[in-house]
């Protein structure tokens, strides 16, 4: 039992000391540094799958160390877990030691002044209670102490700067706020993205099917999101010359709490960098493409119209990707109706150039859209119950030759081709819509808070010096007044000397130093 | 808001200029540090003394601040003179520097760090300029040569690698934030290469001092060790805070442009490695066993790191902070 003991002892000591700290410090850096190098999964997950497929076992290998999760991972929860753990058992002790100071009086003005690293001594007329009093005077605002010495000389102790501790703590205090409440964030906030057609489409925050990603804490499992509703009016870009974005806005209205009983929208602006907050989240602009409308004219003579949005391949011109998807009407028989169903997937370009046939767009403004295709006929896959992208169709049906291409054609917007079976795919044009995300997280004010309390503590604690200084003062042989003052700053000693001098020779002359 | 070519022409000769005359400088104090006469160990002594006792008032004959009158000028060697031009033309260079700054900031209507080129730009100006500060300050003006060779270093790559003309910057970059956030993390960035050079001279300083045959020539022509040790905990002190402001400023505008305040952006990654880094290099600098030469190396790591951070996260990993415009 007690070998248990001072093993625990052992192990909290070697904890808390400075050079664990320190190492732990250094393996906190070292830690972090994979999450810059390698691709991270919930940063960029089609990146790291990427990576991961690239290379081999080596991928593998780091994707079970979970480099690809790094700041998720155990590794890096412990080193940092441990790196608190030693925090706190560094400030307790430090906390009880700090109020134990602040009740404390100065130290004993040492026998030896001169072997202080600052001293000065004066012979003075005035009397040793004069001197004194000077000494008194001179170290105004000093935590002072004054003693009667064995052989009669009187001396002041004087200490001062007992904010730099203060300021210490507070740093080191916020650094664990700071975690917590960066953890408690993580754990009851939520964060989703969205695609919104511009052009008066609605979304409401009612549930997580509503989103097109979603990313929940440990505690949120979706049934009590903040309720508020978005409608997107519309969407204004404007360019450089090169292409470069100037500016963006979505129109939108947003409504919560009475307002969705009345159905009265609230008009935002919302612009990048200038998120709404409504509701206790907030809504961002995170960005823009467009929405080709096809109109498909059957056989039969039905018309059906469709405007699914396309993704961006080229973020400089907005050259986009996607797949439109059509179900035939007049059949009532699934089997009959999954061999007619349509495909229009391709390249949609803003500002149409062409290279021969090759489709290509030189500017990111819709401008003169166009879109290179092909068309699909046969089963789509979306009665399967497997799900797919809305950009693309599924690959494997093409393969098996249960989808089957029936055309290949640029269109202009307005321009239409027909099929071979007599139907007409028409290209009307395009619409703007806009990607938002939803955010919540209740505690990030308290992040704040303790970061600020953190640049406060450690201003503090690197400007105010800790600082003592001593004056003795007894009668001398000769019947005048021998006066010393002696000096020690108790952390860094630069910068001490200037005020050391001023207050030396104030306390020995009696004249205020300016 | 349309940019004012010529101004951002006069911008670009005012930034090439500083340049040359950063290297004329550099020339110039590597003259001094290569004639000037070791100073005996009296001489050495004093200066030691001096600084020891009153700190940043510390200034010996050498030092640039000292007033004309502490300095006969029958002492002043032809060695101190190619020195003390070297400062002049150091603070020219700054001059120039500055108009380089703020003729694209006219030019283009907004602050002039928004792309990876002025950004560099501004770093090295806060750089030199901290210099300048501590040569009134430490005895160490044969130094500059250390501290412009990296600066003209990372200039020449920011005028040619990284160039980008003066234009607007994109809608995520259009924010009051930009301004106090990219300044005050360039200004910290710039403040911190000086205590990272001094304390790879002094671990030299201090490898000749253990052992005498190491750094032979160039060991005795460096200040004490004691004063660079000095330099660079008392820079560092004064960037740590201002790094840190720098990167709570980001993460309050990482909050309203990008929909969270951290989300560790491998450039975000890399700031919290250095922040941590420094934050060693103060905690060894107050442990037994770690003081001296550790310290030194953690100071001077921490620097590379924002190096790396400057360059290779932006240029090579893809990140929100990628606004390089480097094609």
């Amino acid at each position: 039992m007690r070998d248990v003991l001072a093993h625990l002892r052992n192990t909290w000591r070697g904890l808390t000391a400075m050079r664990t700290a320190l190492t732990l410090l250094f393996l906190l850096a070292l830690g972090a540094m994979p999450g810059a190098l390698l691709p991270q999964r919930s940063l960029n997950p089609a990146k790291t799958e990427e990576y991961v497929a690239e290379h081999g076992w080596w991928g593998r290998l780091l994707d079970r160390m979970q480099f690809f999760d790094v700041y998720g991972s155990v590794w890096f929860s412990a080193v940092y877990v441990l790196l608190f753990v030693s925090l706190v058992g560094c400030l307790l002790p430090r906390t009880w030691e700090y109020f134990a100071q602040m009740r404390a009086k100065p130290v004993l003005a040492p026998r030896n002044l001169a072997r202080m690293p600052h001293h000065e001594r004066a012979e003075v007329d005035a009397s040793v209670e004069e001197a004194i009093g000077r000494g008194r005077a001179a170290l105004r605002g000093w935590r002072l102490v004054e003693r009667e010495e064995a052989d009669g000389a009187r001396s002041l102790s004087a200490e001062r700067g007992y904010l730099r501790e203060t300021g210490n703590l507070v740093f080191h205090f916020a650094l664990l706020g700071l975690l917590v409440a960066f953890a408690l964030g993580k754990m009851f906030g939520y964060e989703g993205q969205v695609i919104v057609q511009a052009n008066g489409g609605q979304f409401c925050n009612s549930g997580i099917f509503n989103y097109d990603s979603f990313r929940a804490g440990l505690r949120v499992d979706g049934t009590e999101l903040s309720p508020f509703c978005v409608k997107v009016d519309g969407f204004e870009a404007s360019y450089l010359d090169n292409g470069q974005a100037e500016s963006f806005l979505a129109r939108v209205g947003h409504q919560s709490g009475a307002d969705l009983e009345t159905g009265t929208w609230r008009p935002y602006d919302l612009r990048v960098n200038d998120p709404l907050r409504t509701a206790g989240d907030r809504l961002y602009l995170l960005g823009h493409g467009y929405t080709p409308t096809f109109t498909v004219t059957f056989p039969g003579g039905e018309t059906r119209s469709s405007a699914v949005q396309w993704r961006p391949a080229d973020p400089l011109t907005l050259l986009s990707e996607g797949a439109t998807k059509f179900d035939p009407p007049g059949y009532t028989d699934a089997a009959q109706r999954r061999q007619h169903q349509l495909a229009i997937t391709g390249l949609l370009a803003p500002s149409a150039v062409f290279t021969g046939d090759l489709l290509g767009s030189d500017f990111p403004e819709a401008r003169d859209p166009a879109v290179a295709v092909d068309v699909y006929r046969g089963d789509l896959g979306t009665d399967s119950g497997r799900a797919q992208s809305i950009f693309s169709i599924d690959e494997s049906l093409v393969e098996d030759g249960r989808l089957v291409k029936v055309a290949r054609v640029n269109l202009m917007a307005g321009e239409s081709t027909t099929l071979d079976d007599g139907t007409v795919v028409r290209f009307d044009g395009v619409t703007d819509w806009v990607s938002l995300q939803v955010s919540h997280d209740p505690t990030q004010v308290w992040v704040l808070v303790f970061a600020v309390l953190i640049v406060l503590g450690l201003v503090t604690s690197l400007v105010v010096k800790r600082r003592r200084v001593w004056v003795r003062a007894r009668r001398g042989e000769d019947g005048r007044t021998v006066v010393e003052v002696g000096g020690l700053a108790r952390t860094d000693q630069a910068g001490y000397g200037e005020e050391f001098t001023g207050l030396a020779r104030s306390v020995l002359s009696g004249k205020e130093e300016s | 808001m349309p940019v004012n070519e010529s101004l951002a022409t006069y911008s670009d000769w005012t930034y090439s200029s500083a340049v040359v005359v950063y290297v004329v400088a550099t020339v110039l104090y590597l003259s001094e540090q290569a004639f000037g006469r070791v100073r005996g160990p009296r001489a050495r002594e004093r200066e030691l003394v001096a600084a020891g006792a009153t700190g940043s008032s510390a200034s010996t004959g050498s030092a640039g601040s000292a007033p004309p009158a502490a300095t006969p000028p029958a002492e002043r060697t032809r060695a101190e003179r190619l020195g003390r031009m070297g400062a002049a033309l150091t603070i020219l260079g700054v001059l120039l520097h500055l108009a380089s700054l703020v003729l694209r900031g006219v030019a283009t209507g907004r602050a002039p760090w928004g792309n990876m080129y002025e950004y560099a730009s501004l770093l090295c100006l806060f750089a030199v300029v901290t210099w300048v500060v501590l040569m009134r300050q430490f005895p160490v003006r044969r130094l500059g040569a250390f501290v412009l060779t990296p600066v003209v270093i990372l200039m020449f790559l920011a005028g040619t690698v990284l160039y980008s003309t003066a234009a607007p910057v994109q809608p995520a970059l259009q924010s009051y934030w930009l301004v106090i956030h990219v300044s005050v993390i360039s200004a910290a960035s710039g403040i911190l290469l000086v205590p990272g050079v001094a304390s790879l001279l002094y671990l030299v300083r201090s490898a000749h001092d253990r052992e005498p045959g190491s750094f032979a020539r160039f060991g005795p022509k460096l200040p004490e060790a004691a004063v660079l040790d000095r330099l660079a905990y008392r820079t560092t002190v004064f960037a740590f805070p201002l790094f840190t402001i720098g990167i709570i400023c980001g993460a309050i505008w990482a909050e309203a442009a990008w929909g969270r305040f951290w989300g560790w952006d491998p450039k975000e990654t890399v700031a919290f490695v250095s922040w941590v880094v420094y934050a060693a290099y103060l905690h060894a600098r107050a442990t037994a066993g770690w003081r001296g030469a550790p310290a030194a190396w953690i100071n001077a790591f921490g620097f590379v790191l924002t190096v790396f951070n400057l360059f290779f996260i932006n240029l090579v990993v893809a990140g929100l902070h990628s606004y390089a415009n480097v094609s």
